[in-house]
């Protein structure tokens, strides 16, 4: 529920206290604030998402667990796999959630339909993307306190890519920082069904920025499982 | 008195004695008004906002943040207290129960006063102005005895639940009750249903009298209804922690 709650809160009190930032002559052209900030609070969620599975991943290890899961006759990396897979379907939820509440509440999916399940499937390949980073962070701390202790970067990524504001008006050095975080592109992609018709650009990019995080997050994943077997 | 100020001491010496403690409730306000600068810090470019100095105007969220993280940790370790039995401890001390619910409840504003004192340190380094030294320390007040106000509240949860898993709900519900307000734009700029809720909600009138250290400059009409909006609180929420003592008391 916290994965859900707090970024729809967040939500509300962005595109209540920020709505007339459309008045602002360089904001892009869009249907309504809140169509804009649908794909920020998706992201959010996503991250959150991650986290919330790498600490499910740490404590089933501080629990012991995770020893019996080795022991037992199946894959090791289906443990890992599994436990994106399960970060994946939240990311669904998310998507489903934050498009349905952005319907509920005015919003138009210019996309279609077609857009719309866009949106939730790039939420969950976003995701079980960052899942990677927190299954990793899991796998070589093995304590709970460490990965809850990432909560403040996933507002550090968020808050210096164009996910809440458009990337022109932020203000330095998060406008130059935004235009190399992944999260910027990766937003825009999720933004651009909902704003627009569907743009190859957009959506390429977000989907490129995707792989990118998950085949690093995998990576070290794979990493901190083979160093906690050999530990 | 000697009981309020024991407790207050306790309260104190966890911070001292475990200081890392105290980084998350410095951190998130930092962060915040840092992250929240950066990212709608052109809103000042509308027609009607108040400053030119997005900082100077986010600020008094920041110092609330801290003041309410100070506050609910006072309800998250009476709910650690309760848990291990040190609470029933106290139950049967001679200590009355004003003095306990006073001891938690005053170490919430002293607590409060380092991250307050550093997230105004760094609005400075950041160069926001400060509106004189008459508005730095009403600000300070008012957010140190919204602390002590925001630690009620926390205080009503953890005498209900009896355990630290509320403690979401002590950190958000204060938090939100800040944020619901005048929090990124004066009240005329918001839009929809959350102009309505900012417009009725008290703390908005308290976070008006913490911007004065910043935007406004100290004035009677914003420091009435600060004060006004602080002691219908703190009234509110401390006769329902003072309610929940004696049940539990009794209980």
């Amino acid at each position: 529920m916290p994965i859900l709650i707090f970024p729809t809160l967040f939500l509300a009190v962005n595109v209540g206290g920020a709505g007339r930032a459309t008045d602002i002559p360089a904001f892009p052209d869009v249907a309504g604030f809140l169509d804009f900030e649908l794909a920020g609070a998706i992201v959010q969620s996503t991250m959150l998402s991650a986290v919330s599975g790498g600490i499910a991943l740490a404590l089933d290890i501080e629990s012991g667990f995770m020893d019996r899961l080795i022991a037992s006759p199946i894959s090791r990396t289906a443990i890992v796999v599994g436990r994106l897979a399960s970060t994946a379907v939240m990311g669904v939820i998310s998507g489903i959630w934050f498009v349905s509440i952005g319907l509920l509440f005015g919003a138009e999916i210019q996309g279609g339909v077609l857009g719309a399940l866009l949106v939730v499937l790039m939420a969950s390949a976003c995701a079980a993307a960052w899942g990677g980073f927190g299954a990793a962070l899991a796998l070589r701390s093995g304590t709970v306190s460490v990965v809850q202790g990432i909560f403040p970067i996933v507002f550090v990524i968020i808050f210096l890519s164009s996910a809440f504001f458009p990337a022109d008006l932020l203000l330095e050095p998060a406008r130059s920082i935004s235009d190399w975080n992944p999260m910027s592109f990766i937003a825009e992609g999720i933004r651009d069904p909902i704003v627009s018709d569907i743009s190859a650009g957009p959506v390429l990019k977000g989907m490129l920025a995707i792989a990118g995080v998950m085949a690093l997050g995998a990576a070290l994943s794979v990493w901190g499982l083979r160093k906690r077997l050999a530990g | 008195m000697r009981g309020t100020w024991l407790l207050m001491r306790r309260a104190i010496n966890e911070v001292i004695r475990v200081p890392g403690a105290a980084i998350p409730g410095i951190a998130a306000p930092t962060l915040f008004l840092l992250g929240l600068t950066a990212v709608f810090g052109k809103l000042t470019l509308l027609p009607g906002f108040s400053t030119s100095d997005f900082m100077a105007f986010i600020l008094p969220i920041s110092v609330m943040q801290s003041a309410t993280f100070s506050g609910a940790a006072t309800g998250v370790n009476l709910a650690r207290d309760i848990e291990q039995g040190w609470f029933d401890r106290l139950y049967v001390s001679p200590l009355s129960r004003s003095s306990l619910l006073a001891g938690h409840v005053f170490s919430a504003s002293l607590r409060s006063l380092m991250p307050i004192t550093v997230v105004i340190t760094i609005a400075i380094a950041f160069g926001v102005g400060i509106q004189g030294v008459d508005a730095l320390l009403l600000a300070v007040a008012l957010a140190a005895a919204f602390a002590a106000t925001v630690a009620c509240y926390a205080i009503i949860l953890a005498l209900y639940f009896r355990t630290q898993q509320a403690a979401p709900l002590m950190q958000a519900g204060a938090f939100m009750m800040v944020l619901f307000t005048t929090a990124y734009a004066p009240l005329d700029l918001l839009t929809g249903w959350y102009q309505e809720v900012a417009r009725y909600n008290p703390v908005r009138f308290i976070v008006e009298g913490v911007r004065q250290m910043s935007v406004y400059g100290v004035d009677w009409a914003h420091t009435w209804k600060a004060l006004a909006a602080l002691a219908g609180l703190a009234l509110f929420f401390g006769l329902f922690a003072m309610r929940g003592l004696r049940r539990a008391a009794d209980a």
